[in-house]
């Protein structure tokens, strides 16, 4: 089959968010499992019901901040002990109690780094352009409509069945998402 | 609850995000407004003009000398990192905390500390006498073969303002992704749409993005908390790691910590009441948001007094005659007048707020929270310039008189801290779309 002319995926409206987590449920029972939802905000149990379970951002956080930790306390040692050694307040030279703030800062700056930008690059983004974008309706996604998308490689993805089965969830309506 | 309720339960979701985006997207931009930001940007101007003549002439221009060398550029810059420290509580503390009242209030006090944070980052660079070489407070190799002396409080300063403002940034940012994407969604020119559309980075609202977005909340929330004690912890011990007397004392941290939230929910307050009055967002910033606000600051400036009660106590009890000695010439010396005004300001007046119809009335609570961030302000004036006029040696005494140049500048940052509110306002959600059909889902839930 021609790549260009079969759809990105189908995709049926909801008007009720726990509508939409029961429909994404159903859907995974069915096997159905490269989908998503889409809504316009975050509802608790969604990504449980679509099959997501691993989210590596908290150790990444983690890993972020003890980098941020020995890095900064390293800067201050490296610069006040081993590059430009100074006796201050007749104290030893590595004094580490005084370099404990800014230890403090660079972690959680790090780590705060890291949850942003980490959020960022798995969840994929900047994409400016997604297939989704494609159905006119869509645009409420960021207001009141709440959205399951399945998508053609799936390999339960037939396009007739796959039609009559969400339609059979009594949606506002099911929309074929263009190819990328 | 017995009060009123956070959110209209009429509302719908659609309602709720055509109400808040129409200020931005298709709203006729208000005479208040034009004439808000043109007055706000008038200070502006005078700022420049300040900065502009400092930047020719020298530190000499303010009324610094000394023994006093620390005098407006201090107090207003903690004064200003203060007043940012309820935004950053609102979002990061009262969000782990499960506070749902936050919803509506977050967005502009995330905003106020931002500002907040850029007219406070701009006292210490200025006052450094060459500020084009401010960067030497940063650690990076120079072909001088220094580096900073990282046991200095000062440079704690530069580290703890700076990761500030970054994460202060990032947070206000995150939080408002899914509202660009909603502006993007919703904006009817093209210009409009590119760069709100730009700015929300293809945010769909995937179930996926939704999940590892709240995980990256949350830890920014949780990161952000011990951040914002930091922050003012260590701009008290710019004073608290010296000798002189006012200012060496153990129970800076905690009294700075508490003053700055207090001076950030009165802030807040200032804002919040004629912002929802002229915007018509009752239904958002409620009654119930006042009434709190005013309980944290009562809360907050409980604890400042008796700050204020500990810090005079333990001069008397440690019998040390110069610590006595700064303590009576705050009382009844050259600067008396400002401590018994901080005092009525900060301490006696805000005991109105115990009355729940003083908590009821906005206008009360608007003046109320002037009056307070006035007090603040001489709090800090007073713990500044007190201490550094009357040290160890009579023959070091000094008075400070600031100059047309340090009021100029502290006038022209509130102009800039102004306008960059009026801009916000008009080009960015000032609550959060999102948040609030969140909070609109579960008080459907509860009221099912």
């Amino acid at each position: 089959m021609n790549e260009s002319q079969t759809p990105y995926g189908l995709m049926a409206e909801f008007d009720e968010p726990e509508i939409l987590v029961k429909c994404a449920r159903l859907a995974y029972e069915k096997g159905y499992r490269k989908m998503d939802g889409f809504t316009p905000f975050p509802i608790e149990g969604l990504d449980e019901a679509l099959g997501e379970h691993k989210n590596w951002l908290p150790l990444l956080v983690l890993l972020g901040g003890i980098g941020g930790a020995l890095g900064g306390f390293a800067m201050q040692y490296f610069a006040n002990v081993i590059q430009y050694p100074l006796i201050i307040g007749g104290k030893p030279y590595n004094s580490w109690p005084a370099f404990i703030p800014i230890t403090f800062e660079m972690t959680i700056l790090a780590a705060a780094g890291v949850a942003v930008l980490g959020m960022l690059a798995l969840n994929g983004l900047p994409t400016p352009y997604h297939p989704v974008f494609s159905v006119p309706r869509f645009e409420l996604a960021s207001r009141q409509g709440f959205f399951l998308c399945i998508e053609s490689r799936d390999p339960q993805f037939d396009l007739k069945k796959t039609r009559q089965f969400l339609e059979s969830l009594k949606p506002v309506g099911v929309y074929e998402v263009d190819p990328w | 609850m017995a009060q009123g309720p956070l959110i209209d339960p009429n509302l719908t979701y659609a309602t709720v995000t055509d109400k808040i985006s129409s200020i931005t997207l298709t709203r006729k931009t208000s005479l208040y407004w034009l004439l808000g930001v043109f007055i706000s940007f008038a200070l502006v101007m005078l700022l420049m003009l300040c900065v502009t003549v400092l930047l020719i002439k020298g530190v000499g221009i303010w009324g610094l000398n000394i023994p006093v060398g620390w005098g407006f550029d201090i107090t207003n810059f903690v004064w200003w990192i203060g007043i940012g420290h309820a935004g950053t509580l609102i979002s990061a503390v009262l969000l782990l905390l499960h506070q749902k009242w936050r919803t509506s209030i977050n967005r502009f006090a995330e905003a106020m500390t931002l500002f907040a944070v850029a007219c406070a980052g701009m006292f210490p660079l200025i006052h450094v006498g060459r500020p084009w070489l401010a960067y030497w407070l940063f650690p990076y190799p120079n072909t001088m073969g220094l580096w900073p002396q990282f046991r200095s409080p000062l440079l704690w300063d530069v580290f703890a303002v700076s990761t500030y403002a970054t994460v202060s940034l990032l947070f206000w940012y995150v939080g408002l992704i899914p509202d660009l994407a909603t502006l993007r969604d919703r904006a009817e020119g093209k210009f409009a749409q590119v760069a709100y559309g730009v700015l929300a980075m293809g945010w769909r609202g995937s179930a996926r993005h939704w999940h590892r977005y709240e995980t990256a909340y949350t830890l920014l929330a949780g990161l952000a908390a011990p951040l914002v004690v930091s922050v003012h912890t260590i701009v008290s011990w710019d004073f608290a790691v010296s000798v002189i007397p006012g200012w060496h004392t153990t129970i800076f941290p905690p009294y700075f910590v508490a003053g700055a939230v207090y001076s950030g929910f009165a802030m807040v307050l200032t804002l919040a009441i004629p912002l929802r009055q002229l915007y018509g967002l009752k239904d958002y910033i409620t009654d119930r948001h006042l009434d709190n606000m005013a309980k944290v600051m009562l809360a907050t400036g409980l604890i400042v007094a008796y700050g204020y009660l500990v810090e005079g106590f333990m001069i008397w009890y440690n019998g040390n005659v110069y610590e006595m000695s700064m303590l009576l010439d705050r009382m009844t010396g050259a600067y008396a007048p400002a401590y018994w005004l901080l005092i009525t300001c900060n301490v006696v007046i805000p005991q109105l707020l115990w009355r729940p119809s003083v908590r009821a009335n906005p206008w009360m609570l608007f003046v109320i929270s002037i009056v307070i961030n006035i007090g603040m302000w001489l709090e800090r004036f007073i713990i500044i310039v007190t201490s550094l006029h009357h040290d160890f040696l009579p023959s070091s005494w000094g008075m400070f008189y600031p100059t047309r140049w340090d009021i100029g500048t502290y006038v022209g940052t509130i102009g800039l801290f102004l306008s960059l509110l009026f801009l916000f306002i008009r080009f960015l959600p000032v609550i959060s779309i999102f948040e609030t059909r969140e909070l609109l889902s579960e008080e459907k839930e509860e009221g099912a």
